[in-house]
C-alpha cells in the first residue's frame, strides 16, 4: 500500500498539472453573460452623420463583434464573418475599436464588410463598457437585448456551426 | 566622460518614468494607488499600474478620469468589476468559488501537521526492533570490545 503512495500523488499531481494545461488563461469568465448589452450611442464608422445603438437592434437576435483595423486575429475571423454575413442567418454590427476612421473604412473596402453597421469607437470607451480587452471579441445578444455569449479571440468556422449558430436559433425561436 | 554621459541617461529615465499624463502628482498617486490593485487583463500577471499595454493605459486614464469626478475608491473598482469581473482584482474577494483559493493551503497544513502527529505517535508507541541477528552481532562486538570499524 504504501509503495503506491508516491505513484498516487504523481498521478493526481499530473491530473491537476493536465486540466491545468487544457484551460485557456485567456477566457476570463464575462460577468456580462444574461446581463443588459450596455448601451451606447456613437456615430457609424461609414457615415459621421448617422448614429448607432443597440436599441436600434432590438427584437432581433444579433452579433456585435468588435474589431479594428490593425488587429492581425480580425483579419483571420474576417472571412468566417464573411461566409456567415452571406448566410443571412443574423445581423452582425460592428464595432470598430480605437481605429482611425479612414483606416477603418479602407479595411472594409478592402476585404469586404460582413457588419450590418460599424460603430466607431475611437477612444475605446464602448469596448471599455463592454469588457473588452483582446480584439477581436464577439458578443450574442438577444432580442431583449440580453448578452448570451461572449467569445474572445477569433470565432472561427467550427465555433459558428457548434456554438453560434445552434444558440442563435434557439434565440430566435424565444 | 562616460560617467557624464551616464548622469545623462539617469536623468533622462527619471524623467520618463516620473512623466505621467496628468500634472498633479496628488492625484496621480491615488490612481496608482487604485492601478494598483486591478489585474491587467492583456499581461494577467501584471497590475494596471505596473503594465504599458494599451489597455492598462486606457484604464489607468478611466481610473484617473472618475477620480476627477469625485468618485471614490469604491466606485471605481465596483465599476471595474462590473465591466471584466472579479478577475480585474488582483486580490481576489473570499467568496463561495474562492474559498478553496483562500483556505486551501490552510487546510493542507493542518491535514499534513495531523499526518506528521500521527506518524510520530505511532513510530514512539512501537519502537522498531532491531533485527535478531544484528543484536547478536552488536553485542558480541561489544563483548569483544573491537572498534566496529575495523571488522570488514
Amino acid at each position: 500500500m504504501k509503495r503506491f503512495l508516491p505513484l498516487g500523488i504523481f498521478l493526481a499531481l499530473a491530473l491537476f498539472l493536465g486540466i491545468g494545461l487544457q484551460l485557456n488563461p485567456r477566457e476570463i469568465p464575462s460577468p456580462f453573460i444574461g446581463k443588459q448589452a450596455p448601451a451606447f450611442k456613437v456615430a457609424q464608422l461609414n457615415d459621421a452623420d448617422k448614429f448607432i445603438t443597440p436599441a436600434d437592434m432590438r427584437g432581433q437576435v444579433w452579433l456585435l463583434n468588435v474589431w479594428a483595423s490593425w488587429c492581425v486575429s480580425c483579419r483571420q475571423e474576417h472571412p468566417v464573418l464573411m461566409a456567415l454575413s452571406r448566410q443571412n442567418v443574423v445581423p452582425i454590427v460592428g464595432l470598430n475599436y480605437k481605429d482611425a476612421r479612414s483606416d477603418g473604412v479602407n479595411w472594409l473596402r478592402q476585404f469586404g464588410n460582413p457588419y450590418l453597421m460599424s460603430a466607431f469607437d475611437l477612444n475605446g470607451r464602448i469596448g471599455i463598457d463592454y469588457g473588452v480587452y483582446g480584439v477581436p471579441e464577439t458578443f450574442v445578444i438577444d432580442k431583449q437585448g440580453v448578452i448570451r455569449l461572449k467569445h474572445v479571440g477569433p470565432v472561427t468556422q467550427e465555433l459558428i456551426t457548434k456554438k453560434f449558430l445552434p444558440l442563435i436559433k434557439e434565440l430566435n425561436r424565444a | 566622460m562616460r560617467k557624464f554621459i551616464f548622469a545623462c541617461l539617469l536623468v533622462l529615465a527619471g524623467a520618463v518614468q516620473a512623466a505621467p499624463p496628468g500634472s498633479d502628482p496628488e492625484l496621480e498617486k491615488r490612481v496608482m494607488a487604485i492601478s494598483d490593485e486591478l489585474r491587467c487583463l492583456v499581461c494577467q500577471n501584471q497590475t494596471i499600474a505596473d503594465s504599458n499595454a494599451e489597455l492598462a493605459i486606457d484604464l489607468r486614464n478611466q481610473v484617473r478620469e472618475q477620480l476627477v469626478q469625485g468618485k471614490s475608491e469604491q466606485d471605481i473598482v465596483a465599476y471595474m468589476v462590473q465591466r471584466y469581473g472579479d478577475f480585474v482584482l488582483y486580490r481576489p474577494p473570499v467568496n463561495t468559488s474562492t474559498w478553496l483559493l483562500w483556505f486551501g493551503p490552510f487546510a493542507l497544513m493542518v491535514g499534513g501537521i495531523i499526518l506528521l502527529v500521527r506518524m510520530l505517535r505511532r513510530a514512539r508507541a512501537q519502537p522498531e526492533a532491531a533485527p535478531a541477528g544484528d543484536m547478536a552481532r552488536a553485542a558480541q562486538l561489544l563483548a569483544a570490545g573491537t572498534n566496529p570499524k575495523e571488522t570488514p
